[in-house]
């Protein structure tokens, strides 16, 4: 597997990170190294192997459907970048 | 007094040789005098560490004491703890003050443990040498040329300087053994789904596990009784009945069988560090255990299983760091998406982003079965070695790290060499079986060498007792930096 | 050319919990802004979620009423992608394994019965709200909704035309209410609808390329969205276009779709099984056990009231179109079961006019059906008119004499007269009063017939029975 300089961006593009052509080139060759370790588990034939999610085979445990929480908008709201009328501000959504 | 186990602080505590108060007063002053040097703490707030000291003093004066009331915890700036700042080392959380307590800060808050600061750690916990931090570099107390490893630096240094007499970690892959090898402490990530991850910021979920920092093996065990336990607010927490992680410590070694996986003595370990591994494997043999080759065939491929999954939920986990309801947002941005993508360009660090952008690749269109499903599958394969394994022997052991502390900025360049720190480590995280790390001497210029013991799942109290007759008969847990 | 209009539908419904699907937050609707976000519902670092026990009963109990596949174990994963809405920048949905797999659900269209399958039934998290006005150029986020539970019903693309659609959504609605798995508030977007829509020609057997209208929050938008997109594509394709796949939006004020993103700029949503939760695995008891807390469901009350009561398809559809229609009108039939058919028009008829004029539902209806009963009764045994009945009716819905239907007749004076001496006296009377409308009828004017029929009725203030005046004045008048 051979990365461009394209495909660094448009994975930039796809987390949401701003990247600028130099930043994209040097993440280019680091990310080239680490797909060439990455790469070696090919090797390996899984063919007949379940994938692993989870560290532990257990199942999920389910909550009882009981309101437990109270309004902390004040507290929450304290450390938020912008906020008015308890609403958080953002630069204008377009739909 | 700074050298003191937790049993000789706590029976000082309890006999009113010294206050709560004073201890934390001792460790703070000699914080301010270290931390300065050694970059270990990224918060210190004496103010609310005193006032929790005060009411452990009075807890036990009314005789409601417990090993950990009125003793001062240093904990990792990745349990939120409410009031502080909680910062994860990262600029994107630099004015985060939590609302909220993390599972592990309730617990020890509910003993009358003090908080005596907020330690120093790799960015999002990504990182093998504590340089990532947007709080600058931890130096190792050994040698402040070296690193202190990673993620958990700022607490191994901590511990190792005796700025604090525990402290907490956390572990995805190497975080709390492989920075306590390189100070020369002891560290134990216990199985996963023993602590709760309830409120400690999450690098990797299916890997993220807390644990305690000390400088012995007895200690560890106290640390884990108010550690670990269920925790109804992490689905991944297991139910058990609660353990008393000290109850084996004096068992004796004999009979205990050790695997040496042959692919740990293969190539990549120092001379140093093997020549270290050697002898205390001797001691152990003095002490009545037999050591056994074993193998763990599909070992060497843990680092690209974990490079692949890590980074896939971490690029997920980390989505939520937007600038919209809490944390660093952008100064200046022209619309909506301008103001995502500066925020989280200047808020992360590159080591981060870098990792962003290799878990974002894995899991996208066309690539999520090479990689992703790929990686989970030798996952599978990773963690069957073990079980095969732990039909032959009791314990595995060897290096934690494949050498000793390197120098700053020796690796900081190259992520793949950064990222074989990990080499030994990452193999127990991701089969979620429990891995500690001892001290057990020095290697190349004086800087220490951790032996690596691995247990079979919920085997903690087993692991516990061999570092412990270990530690009986060595003092290398006792060696402290001249500072 | 004859075109087909293929539709599948995906619908959201608000799952009836108390609290949200991964955390304790209210889910309760109206309140202030970011009131009910909790830690959990605004992603704070280190918060986890923990799965609501309510919401997966209530999506095993819908895969029970279409008979679906239960899945055990059924996987919880992320979809990601970055909105201010979107809390975590991942939604938690389920893509292989959802809860509910398969299952179909019987629709009727005029008088004909269709079977419209299932493809699967998933629970995932709602996301919050952007307000637009204007706050400075920016735009306000609410995350009280973020984190409520939904059930996303998918069909197969079965539907053909905007009738079946609006059939098979309204089936759905009335479905997920039936069993209280959901409130179906189309106003406060409970139950939301969007739309496949593609076109071929009809006798192709394979499907045209489909557009995705999205939010579509009432029947009648749902309607209106489905002609104008068919009709679009259709028109595109008579002058040898081609349709471009992509998602659209309902302009309700225009009543047209237009492009809200092309299938090029799709999110490569990066789906994986969430790490922070574990494989959902269904006892068999407890499905058992919902089972047997189930109703009795619409289909087969359906079915029932043709075979029982012999109504129509027509009316036995109706008075299933709601449980609380449905109990309504067993309650009354319970009193009164020889004259199912009347109940079934009372129900139908005045009860739903009453009820949509003073807006109010069914649980609401001031005549209890033990009190329609006792009213019908009193129609049936000759003691009112049907025309008398409504002003009893009308007296009742006000609540006057304790709803006590022969206090109300006596006090009226409504009771029929229906003494044939009496009677008889009286169309005597009208006749010989009368001698140029008998002329007339006798001549063919059929008209004439009525018009004396009016004249007893009037004679008696409309209290004579109008069968029995009838038959009287025939009788007569054939024989004189």
């Amino acid at each position: 597997m051979t990365l461009s300089i394209h495909d660094v961006k448009q994975i930039a593009n796809l987390a949401y990170i701003k990247v600028s052509d130099d930043e994209a080139k040097s993440t280019l060759a680091q990310l080239s190294d680490i797909f060439k370790l990455i790469e070696t588990m090919q090797a390996i034939d899984t063919a007949q192997i379940e994938p692993m999610s989870h560290a532990q085979d257990v199942v999920q445990r389910l909550r009882d459907d009981q309101v437990t929480e109270s309004n902390q908008r004040e507290l929450y709201q304290s450390i938020a970048p912008q906020v008015e009328e308890g609403l958080y501000l953002v630069p204008k959504v377009i739909e | 007094m700074f050298n003191d186990s937790l049993k000789q602080l706590s029976k000082r505590l309890a006999d009113r040789k010294i206050s709560s108060v004073e201890l934390t007063t001792e460790f703070l002053e000699r914080i301010k005098q270290l931390n300065p040097q050694y970059n270990a703490f990224i918060t210190v707030d004496e103010e609310k560490a005193l006032a929790q000291a005060c009411s452990a003093d009075q807890k036990i004066a009314t005789g409601d004491t417990h090993p950990l009331t009125g003793i001062p915890v240093a904990q990792k700036d990745i349990f939120c703890a409410k009031g502080w700042l909680t910062t994860c080392g990262s600029k994107i959380l630099s004015n985060f003050v939590s609302p909220y307590d993390a599972g592990v800060i309730e617990r020890f808050n509910a003993v009358g443990a003090v908080n005596i600061g907020k330690t120093n750690m790799d960015e999002f916990a990504m990182g093998s040498s504590n340089e990532t931090s947007f709080y600058g570099p931890v130096r190792n107390p050994w040698d402040v040329a070296a690193v202190p490893g990673g993620s958990s630096g700022g607490s191994a240094c901590a511990v190792a300087a005796r700025m604090a007499p525990v402290a907490t970690g956390t572990d995805t892959g190497g975080s709390i053994r492989q920075p306590a090898a390189l100070c020369g402490i002891s560290g134990i990530k216990p199985t996963y789904g023993t602590v709760s991850r309830y409120g400690m910021i999450a690098f990797a979920s299916s890997l993220d596990q807390g644990g305690p920092m000390a400088k012995s093996a007895e200690d560890l065990a106290l640390m884990l009784n108010v550690m670990t336990g269920f925790d109804a607010r992490d689905s991944t927490s297991l139910q058990r009945e609660t353990e008393d992680y000290t109850r084996d410590l004096e068992k004796p070694l004999s009979g205990l069988r050790i695997g040496l996986p042959k692919e740990y003595f293969a190539e990549g370990m120092s001379s140093d560090v093997e020549k270290a591994v050697m002898q205390a494997l001797e001691e152990y043999r003095k002490l009545g255990a037999q050591t056994l080759e074993v193998s763990l065939p599909n070992s060497p491929l843990s680092i690209p299983v974990y490079y692949v999954l890590a980074p896939a939920e971490a690029s997920s986990n980390l989505s939520r760091y937007d600038g919209v309801r809490y944390g660093y947002r952008s100064k200046s941005y022209q619309d909506l998406g301008d103001m995502y993508r500066k925020s989280r360009a200047e808020g992360f660090g590159a080591e981060v982003k870098r990792r962003i952008l290799i878990g974002t690749y894995v899991l996208s269109h066309g690539y999520y079965d090479a990689y992703y499903i790929k990686a989970q599958k030798v996952r599978r394969l990773i963690a069957q070695d073990f079980k095969d394994v732990f039909t032959q022997c009791d314990v595995i052991m060897g290096p934690t790290a494949p050498t000793v502390a390197f120098d700053l900025g020796e690796k900081s360049s190259d992520p793949v060499q950064m990222y074989l720190s990990d080499i030994y480590t990452s193999a127990a995280s991701l089969a979620g079986l429990p891995g500690m790390s001892i001290p057990i001497g020095f290697g190349e210029k004086e800087r220490p060498v951790g032996l690596h013991i691995i247990g079979n799942y919920f085997a903690e109290a087993r692991m516990l007792n061999a570092a412990h007759q270990y530690q009986r008969v060595t003092d290398w847990h006792r060696k402290m930096p001249d500072l | 050319m004859q075109w087909e209009i293929v539709i599948g539908l995906e619908v959201h419904a608000q799952l009836s919990t108390q609290s949200k699907i991964f955390s304790g937050a209210s889910i309760a609707y109206g309140a202030m802004p970011n009131t009910q976000a909790c830690n959990i519902d605004l992603a704070l670092p280190g918060v986890l979620p923990v799965l609501n026990r309510g919401a997966v009963e209530r999506a095993i109990k819908f895969g029970l009423a279409v008979d679906a596949k239960i899945n055990s174990p059924s996987i919880f994963a992320r979809k990601n992608y970055f909105y201010p809405d979107l809390p975590k920048g991942y939604q938690i949905s389920q893509y292989e394994l959802p809860i509910v797999e398969g299952g179909s659900i019987r629709i009727q269209v005029g008088e004909s019965e269709k079977t419209i399958r299932l493809t699967r039934a998933h629970l995932e998290e709602d996301a919050g709200k952007s307000l637009h006005e204007d706050f400075h150029g920016m735009s306000g986020i609410d995350l009280n909704r973020a984190g409520t539970p939904l059930l996303e019903i998918v069909s197969e693309p079965d539907l053909r035309g905007s009738a079946e659609a609006v059939a098979y959504a309204k089936t759905l609605h009335a479905l997920v209410r039936w069993i209280g798995i959901c409130d179906g508030n189309m106003q406060e977007g409970s139950f939301r609808c969007d739309a496949n829509v593609s076109v071929r020609p009809l006798g192709i057997e394979k499907f045209g390329t489909r557009c995705e209208i999205k939010n579509l929050n009432s029947f009648r938008f749902l309607e209106k969205a489905i002609e104008f997109e068919a009709e679009r594509q259709i028109d595109i394709l008579e002058e040898g276009g081609t349709i471009r796949q992509e998602t659209r939006l309902f302009d309700a004020n225009k009543g047209e779709t237009r492009t809200m993103r092309s299938k090029e700029d799709a999110n490569d949503y990066r789906y994986f099984p969430d790490p922070d939760l574990l494989p959902v695995e269904i006892e068999p008891d407890l499905i058992a056990q919902l089972k047997a807390a189930l109703p009795e469901l619409p289909q087969a009350r359906h079915e029932r009231y043709m075979s029982d009561y012999d109504l129509s398809v027509y009316d036995a559809s109706v008075l299933t179109g709601s449980r609380e229609m449905a109990d309504y009108f067993e309650a009354t039939v319970k009193q009164f079961p020889a004259q199912a058919k009347l109940c079934a028009n009372w129900i139908m008829g005045e009860i739903s006019a009453r009820l949509n004029k003073a807006d109010i539902e069914i649980t609401a209806c001031p005549v209890a059906p033990e009190k329609l009963a006792a009213l019908l009764a009193r129609i049936h045994d000759g003691t009112i008119s049907g025309k008398a009945a409504k002003t009893v009716f009308d007296s009742m819905w006000q609540g006057d004499l304790d709803q006590n239907v022969d206090a109300i007749i006596e006090t009226k004076g409504l009771k029929q007269i229906s003494d044939d001496s009496a009677i008889e006296e009286l169309v005597d009377e009208v006749l010989a009063e009368n001698a140029q409308q008998v002329a007339d009828y006798r001549n063919g004017k059929e008209k004439a017939f009525n018009s004396l029929v009016g004249q007893v009725m009037k004679a008696t203030k409309g209290k004579a029975n109008p069968a029995q005046v009838n038959a009287m004045l025939k009788k007569k008048l054939e024989s004189r």
